[in-house]
């Protein structure tokens, strides 16, 4: 059966990431941070340096997004903000997660059995959007409260976005180790065989 | 006469339209393929997608989020003053700023953004010189989502058609959910290491529910799209029927001693314009006429 779309708040309680169950679909309130390949490289380094971060990412729903933002007077509003293709951040997810502590991480494609098992031991979930979705996705999101190391560039730097029914997300991994892209792969992997048949391969 | 700012202005507008509505094939094979899902998860991740080309036009945004980096196919008439190049590039940097476009230009070394999408070699620009007494300009916006999951293998003979076969389910399995599928595969068949890419890309320029005129090569498309949409993958990776909108192939007489295949993979959002420049300024769009 279908379950109701749920709605929660970040920063995200840990006890309501690990209820979440693989294939519901979510909708977020409050602040959302963008973060990509740039963010993890910088923050990990930051660390290890002993150096500051510029956000708490403690509970957060971290978006591995790139937008298209634009100033309007003093004001940046977000053109357009669909995911990015969250497998370029396999390498450092797992660390990311264990060191910084967030409660969601939303993007597109998936991650590798790493970060899957990073997220079943410090509770977090993936929520998977639809890519591309961009103009439908910035609908979501109601302001911009801010921007940090805009140095990286447009779409590397940590925008601080605040969120209102940001979605629809679902639940493609979940804090108890099972991913919907593993469930799909074991499937084509089954398919494959009849795909190597019609086209004459061993 | 035509002079560079009329190229800026004609290029802005193509950045314009081709980043805001999708070509009528890709739309129309979209289309088809939301009302083809049955299933919960990827009904909803098509849902999505149409809803979003919708609110896109409507509102006239960029569909997504990634402008890709701009690469440009021009074809001149054979006697033409104006400096085209000239008046693409600034138009690049116009429409990053109007439109507006996402600067992902960097240096690849030291990732420096210099915010324009303007950079060594960038835009990129393939030249042609036609029979025709207008300027041709297409522009592929292409995101780096499914650029990354492009390959080349270069191919020994005897390994032949089973060979191109083998490398094609390869390299969508090992895309996977990666490239914002449901894609669009351009293969590029002969050649060299190099034209079998460029031709790879190329084929992503042909609408997708047109076939290669070679009716080998025909086959061929048919026979792989059908393939690849058995496996399942589904849209956004997360199961369904359509893998593939579609797969195109353009190809090369080769050297007798290689067989190189290329596959360049395009995301959903298989997003190409066309405009025309008339010798007297005037603007026409085959791909956008709205």
């Amino acid at each position: 059966m279908t379950k109701m779309p749920k709605r929660l708040k970040t920063p995200l309680a840990e006890k309501d990431v690990r209820a979440l169950d693989l294939g519901e679909t979510v909708y977020l309130d409050g602040v959302i941070f963008t973060g990509r390949d740039e963010v993890h490289i910088h923050a990990l380094e930051h660390l290890e340096k002993g150096q500051k971060i510029p956000v708490d990412f403690k509970g957060s729903a971290l978006f591995h997004c790139g937008p298209i933002a634009r100033k309007v007077g003093d004001k940046w509003e977000i053109v357009a903000a669909g995911p990015t293709t969250s497998g370029r951040m396999n390498a450092l997810e797992p660390q990311f997660i264990e060191k910084f502590r967030p409660g969601a991480i939303i993007g597109k494609g998936g991650m590798s059995q790493p970060t899957v098992d990073a997220m079943k031991k410090h509770g977090c979930v993936y929520l998977a959007i639809t890519g591309g979705a961009a103009v439908l996705a910035a609908k979501g999101i109601k302001s911009v409260s801010g921007v940090e190391w805009f140095e990286l560039g447009m779409p590397e730097a940590i925008w601080i976005l605040n969120a209102d029914n940001f979605g629809p997300l679902t639940v493609a991994i979940d804090a108890k180790g099972n991913s919907l892209y593993a469930a799909v792969n074991a499937k084509v992997k089954e398919n494959e065989q009849k795909v190597r048949a019609k086209l004459g391969l061993k | 006469m035509l002079t560079e700012a009329d190229i800026t202005k004609a290029t802005v507008e193509l950045l314009r339209r081709t980043v805001v509505r999708l070509p009528g094939d890709v739309e129309e094979a979209i289309r088809k393929a939301y009302a083809a899902e049955t299933d919960e998860v990827p009904r909803m991740q098509m849902k999505a997608i149409v809803d979003n080309i919708d609110l896109a036009a409507k509102t006239s945004t960029p569909m997504c989020q990634d402008t890709g980096v701009t690469i440009f196919y021009v074809s001149l008439p054979r006697k033409c003053e104006v400096d085209v190049e000239k008046g693409i590039v600034e138009g690049v940097r116009k429409a990053t700023k109007e439109v507006p476009l996402r600067p992902n230009a960097v240096h690849p070394i030291t990732r420096k953004n210099p915010g324009d999408n303007v950079g060594e070699r960038m835009p990129f620009i393939n030249w042609k010189v036609h029979d025709k007494d207008y300027i041709e300009i297409t522009v592929m916006t292409k995101g780096a989502g499914s650029e990354n999951m492009s390959a080349l293998a270069m191919l020994t003979p005897t390994q032949g058609v089973k060979g191109i076969k083998e490398f094609a389910l390869n390299t969508v399995l090992k895309a996977g959910s990666n490239p914002c599928p449901p894609t669009i595969i351009g293969m590029g068949i002969g050649g060299s290491a190099d034209i079998s890419m460029k031709l790879a890309k190329e084929a992503l320029l042909r609408p997708i529910n047109v076939r290669n005129k070679d009716p080998e090569i025909a086959k061929l498309e048919t026979e792989l799209l059908e393939a690849m949409n058995m496996l399942g993958i589904g849209p956004m990776g997360l199961g369904g029927k359509t893998t593939l909108l579609g797969l195109n192939i353009e190809y090369a007489f080769c050297h007798t001693a290689s067989l190189p295949v290329a596959i360049n993979v395009q995301c959903w959002a298989g997003r190409r314009g066309t405009v025309r420049i008339s010798p007297d300024g005037k603007t026409a769009y085959p791909t956008h006429e709205r």
